[in-house]
């Protein structure tokens, strides 16, 4: 007992060590002059997707439930926090606590939204859950691009139809114009605040994982009935599992909004594309393991663009990476491939080696 | 008179979802898989149609039946070289992450072999469209063929399920792999065989989408993919007129919606809609209530 | 087993890691030479033989669904190029252009941004879509390069001084279409259907509708769809219809507008359709029925039936090259060239100037010049970056653009 607690502490120590290595090596990479344009600009956008897919782990790892519409909590986080930075930029708030006030908003209003929506979607199972998921996701991003809203001294004017129909006064502005979506927020998320607020919601979900609310979680995941039947109460743990992942992702695109000059709620950005390109983090990096999903977050977000030499042939190697990789990672017939490369060079160290050679005696004996 | 013909169009637009939703749930019920690449095959089939039927100037029927077999052969050979290696991964999301894969890897090779440009989908059904009401209310010929299609492939789909030998094994397959495997059931064949019928479905489906709608892009069959996901969950997942009910249901919502509520705000229209319809029914329209025992 | 994942997974990040950092000229450098590793580019750009040359940059849409538009504004522009070059360059010195895929995504126009300014850009020819041009201004104005795009319509893409336009923006053409059917008296009760999930759609249709209730004109029916739904107009289409709209405004692209035709024919509703420059290309799809565009009206800057002598060259070096007639996006990629070109020989300026140097002169420069393109003549620039084009109306008659102006 005592030594299954020290393996996961020290299994999360090493993440987060992980994490603040490779922001020191960057942070020294960066001020040294040694990174291209190309690395040191994605920065921002590899944090928002390695939050992405902290979050999406949660729901699709922990929880057991998948989910095709994270896209949308980014979406809400995003278009909140940037909205509520535009209202308040000319009033001489300080821009640090605004930003930070910001990313809070961007939060608590994903992680209401993941409350509503999970009070209908975490009645359903499997695929239909999934659903219903991918359902929402595309509603809330329909929604946020046909909105337009504007500001005048009168208040705050809202439409669904056009910048016309505002009726705004001459001294008032539009922040969010329909399918330009919010312009010119200020880019006030860095790399420094992205690994934080990274660290931040790996140290929520690792906790999270190791207390007994995540213990009763995976409960529920492993088997319902029997979770049910000891006398957890399923809706409120999935409930609040859910909320959380929620919320992590509003953090994700609050932190986004404020990293892009044009922020629009596109198809590509935020509908059931982006949310499947989570997804393929998440699976590839390993199901549950957060390490693995921002790992993936990464090589796959940074892979299509070291590619660009290839000109024309992007993407379709891009294609065959991810397939091979996939392949590699979770083919059964590839894991027995790895483990006898790794019998041979004894990377697990003789006692598996020996415990292999002794597996293999008795499997003979029984053949 | 607005109601008909909108429901007309709804029909209309639905048939071309049920269509796709009856190849989708081939696979879907069988393989249990969502083959997101479902819709890339229908793109491959589209256009393999439009270039033996323009640049080589073939007959219709032929370069129909060339679609087919070259979206079946296509199926089997992803089925073989990227689902199949991970039938029995450790999760059933990771053949839906390849097929991601696979999604990609189709549409970026159509957009190199073919080129960005959109082509323009020369019908291939020919009839004159049913015209009621002096003209108010206008059926097309499309509509029609796809209606009567859906039906013969349905019919065609339940009868071969249930009355031959390799649509039982498919049945046997999708209830329990392992069971039917020791039943002396060969479990690659028949799934090969399901990536197969639905492959060629898709091909067939690709000519009629494209047919209805004439627009031919590498990324043409991406949304109805989607859709056909939709239809296929909104009808009951494995059912087979499940499907095509999903299908038609699917894109009557979609056109009274967009007609009587808002076309702003069509996609959250049809999408709710649909949670609706599950939290009242959560196994889709004609789902099978499975009760779980403990 | 899990350790050995881990070693797999950090030396692959650490390689990536390794080759992308060290990468700042390698990997994404087409001209094959070295270059600094700092943020901003000063001093001479040199091509593999030592001699000076200018590095034109371009970011545009090379796949996804908008890869048409991308490709022939791209297209075009090398056209321009491989012209200037074979006739000695500007000021004497050889242009390499570097073209970059965006996928009209703002996240990946920024990715395309870095990599050219690793490369060694001196000059932008982007974005080609207006909300990833918005994105890329913001940094191209910190860098004080100087920015053209062929194609971005929305007033936000050139907010700051170093961004200048070849093509109309949504503002004018939007009030341009208003003003032209009252003007002309073309019809008096009109439906819209535009697409409000494109910024330019939008874009036209915001400036449309105000500008129509200033003139007079009754907008009957105004409905939208949206680039997942780009195939089915039934509704719209019976919207129009009911509301008894004699003319249907389309701030669309051609592809959508084709669909729109065909179905408005089978419902045996016949109205005039009025386009814009979106509309431009929509003769020369594969295998079109030319008949259902008949009667079609639209505001373009660019016709490839043209018989001017420049319109005819360059249409059929396109034809030759790509093997397809170019539409107005290629217009707009060959004319940006020549612009720039027009820019930097009015400056004098070289390219072992640095980055910020010639964005200044060419700024001043800009104000100064007179283009005649394929996309207009005597073409001029206001300090707002704006080009002084008046779109021109056509209409399609027999298969082929008829000007009506």
């Amino acid at each position: 007992m005592k030594m299954k607690i020290n393996k996961t502490t020290k299994k999360n120590t090493i993440t987060y060590l992980m994490l603040l290595i490779a922001w020191i090596v960057v942070e020294v990479l960066l001020r040294g002059g040694h990174l291209s344009n190309l690395i040191s600009g994605m920065l921002v956008l590899l944090c928002v997707y390695s939050i992405m897919a902290v979050s999406l782990n949660l729901t699709v790892g922990i929880l057991g439930e998948l989910s095709l519409g994270h896209a949308g909590f980014m979406c809400i986080g995003a278009f909140s926090s940037a909205f509520f930075t535009q209202c308040f930029m000319n009033t001489g708030m300080n821009a640090g606590l605004r930003f930070f006030l910001a990313i809070i908003v961007g939060i608590v209003v994903a992680g209401l939204f993941g409350l509503l929506i999970g009070i209908p979607v975490l009645r359903l199972k499997g695929d239909y859950l999934a659903i219903v998921t991918l359902a929402f996701g595309e509603i809330i991003k329909n929604i946020c691009n046909v909105m337009y809203v504007g500001k005048d001294s009168n208040g705050i004017h809202f439409s669904m139809k056009d910048t016309a129909s505002l009726g705004l006064d001459v001294d008032g502005t539009v922040i969010i114009n329909g399918a330009q979506g919010i312009t010119r927020t200020p880019r006030q998320a860095t790399f420094t605040i992205g690994v934080i607020v990274l660290l931040i919601a790996l140290i929520i979900v690792l906790n999270l994982i190791n207390s007994r609310t995540g213990r009763a979680v995976m409960s529920i995941r492993d088997n319902r009935i029997a979770a049910e039947s000891v006398g957890i109460q399923v809706t409120k743990y999935k409930l609040l599992a859910f909320a959380i992942s929620a919320a992590i992702a509003g953090a994700a695109g609050a932190l986004y909004a404020h990293n892009t000059s044009a922020l629009m709620a596109t198809s590509a950005k935020f509908g059931y594309n982006m949310s499947i390109m989570f997804l393929v983090f998440v699976v590839l990096g390993g199901i549950g393991n957060m390490r693995g999903s921002i790992i993936a977050a990464v090589v796959l977000t940074v892979l299509p663009e070291v590619l660009r030499f290839a000109d024309n042939k992007r993407m379709l190697i891009y294609a065959i990476v991810l397939i091979v990789m996939m392949l590699w990672n979770w083919a059964p017939a590839a894991k027995e491939f790895r483990e006898r490369v790794k019998e041979r060079f004894g990377f697990d160290g003789s006692k598996a080696k020996k415990a292999g050679k002794e597996e293999k005696k008795n499997t003979k004996g029984v053949a | 008179m607005r109601f008909l013909s909108s429901l007309i169009n709804g029909v209309s637009l639905g048939s071309v979802y049920a269509i796709i939703a009856l190849g989708y749930t081939m696979v879907y019920g069988i393989a249990k898989m969502l083959n997101f690449a479902h819709g890339d095959v229908i793109m491959v089939g589209a256009y393999i149609t439009f270039i033996v039927m323009n640049n080589a100037g073939l007959p219709v029927w032929l370069a129909i039946i060339l679609s087919v077999i070259v979206c079946t052969a296509l199926g089997i050979i992803v089925e073989k070289m990227a689902y199949k290696p991970l039938r029995n991964a450790a999760s059933p999301l990771a053949v839906l992450i390849t097929a991601i894969g696979v999604s990609y890897l189709l549409q970026n090779l159509a957009l190199l072999i073919f080129g960005p440009n959109t082509k323009q989908f020369t019908s291939v059904v020919n009839f004159s469209s049913i015209k009621l009401f002096d003209g108010k209310v206008i059926i097309q010929d499309e509509t029609v063929v796809n209606i009567v299609l859906c039906i013969i492939i349905m019919i065609c789909l339940t009868l071969f399920v249930n009355k031959t030998k390799a649509g039982q094994a498919m049945l046997a397959v999708s209830e329990d792999k392992g069971a039917a495997q020791l039943m002396g059931i060969n479990v690659n064949g028949t799934i090969a065989l399901t990536f197969a019928i639905g492959s060629g479905l898709a091909a067939i489906a690709g000519v009629l989408m494209c047919s209805a709608y004439p627009t031919l892009t590498p990324y043409t069959g991406s949304m109805p993919g989607i859709k056909a996901f939709v239809a296929a969950v909104l009808g009951g997942i494995g059912s087979i007129p499940g499907a095509f009910l999903g299908g038609i249901l699917l894109g009557v919502i979609e056109i009274l919606g967009k007609t009587y509520i808002s076309t702003q705000l069509g996609d959250a229209i049809v999408f709710s809609m649909l949670i609706i319809v599950l939290l009242v029914k959560p196994t889709g329209i004609l789902g099978k209530n499975i009760q779980e025992k403990v | 087993m899990k350790k050995f994942n881990k070693v797999i997974g950090l030396s692959l990040v650490m390689a990536m890691l390794a080759g992308t950092v060290t990468a700042c000229g390698s990997s994404s450098d087409n001209a094959g030479q070295n270059t600094q590793t700092d943020s901003t580019n000063d001093g001479a750009d040199v091509s593999s033989d030592g001699t000076a040359v200018w590095k034109i940059g371009g970011i545009g849409p090379l796949t996804g669904g908008n890869a048409i538009y991308g490709q022939a504004a791209m297209n075009g522009a090398q056209i321009a190029i491989d012209e200037i070059n074979a006739a000695g360059g500007i000021n004497g010195y050889q242009i390499v252009f570097n073209p970059q895929d965006d996928e009209t995504d703002n996240d990946k126009s920024i990715n395309a941004y870095n990599t050219l300014k690793d490369w060694g850009m001196q000059i932008l020819m982007g974005s080609v879509t207006s909300g990833c041009c918005t994105a890329v201004s913001d940094y191209a104005v910190e860098d004080n390069l100087f920015l053209l795009t062929p194609s971005a319509s929305s007033v936000t893409s050139i907010t700051y001084d170093n961004a200048f336009r070849v093509c109309f923006s949504d503002p004018n053409q939007g009030v341009g279409a208003a003003d032209y059917i009252a003007d002309n008296g073309l019809a008096t009760k009109v439906a819209v259907i535009y697409d409000n999930s494109d910024v330019y759609s939008t874009g036209i249709y915001d400036k449309f509708a105000a500008e129509a209730a200033a003139k007079g004109l009754e907008i009957v029916s105004a409905e939208s769809f949206n680039a997942d739904n780009k195939t089915d107009f039934s509704v719209q289409l019976a919207a129009a219809k009911d509301a008894g709209a004699d003319l249907v405004f389309l701030p669309i692209y051609y592809s959508e507008a084709s669909l729109i035709l065909a179905q408005a024919a089978s419902m045996e509703y016949a109205p005039t359709f009025f386009g814009c420059d979106g509309m431009d290309g929509i003769l020369t799809m594969e295998n079109f029925d030319t008949s259902l565009a008949e009667g079609v009206i639209l505001l373009t800057p660019f016709a490839a039936d043209a018989t001017d002598d420049l319109t005819v060259k360059f249409v059929s070096t396109y034809q030759d090259k790509f093997g397809e007639t170019p539409n107005q996006f290629a217009a707009d990629g060959y004319d940006a060239i020549y612009i720039i070109k027009a820019a930097l020989e009015k400056s004098g300026a070289t390219p072992d100037m640095s980055v910020s140097d010639i964005c200044e002169a060419m700024k001043t420069a800009m104000l100064e010049i007179t283009v005649d393109g394929l996309t207009g003549t005597g073409i001029t620039w206001s300090a707002d970056g704006e080009p002084s084009k008046a779109p021109r109306a056509v209409e399609i008659v027999d298969g082929v653009y008829k000007a009506i102006q």
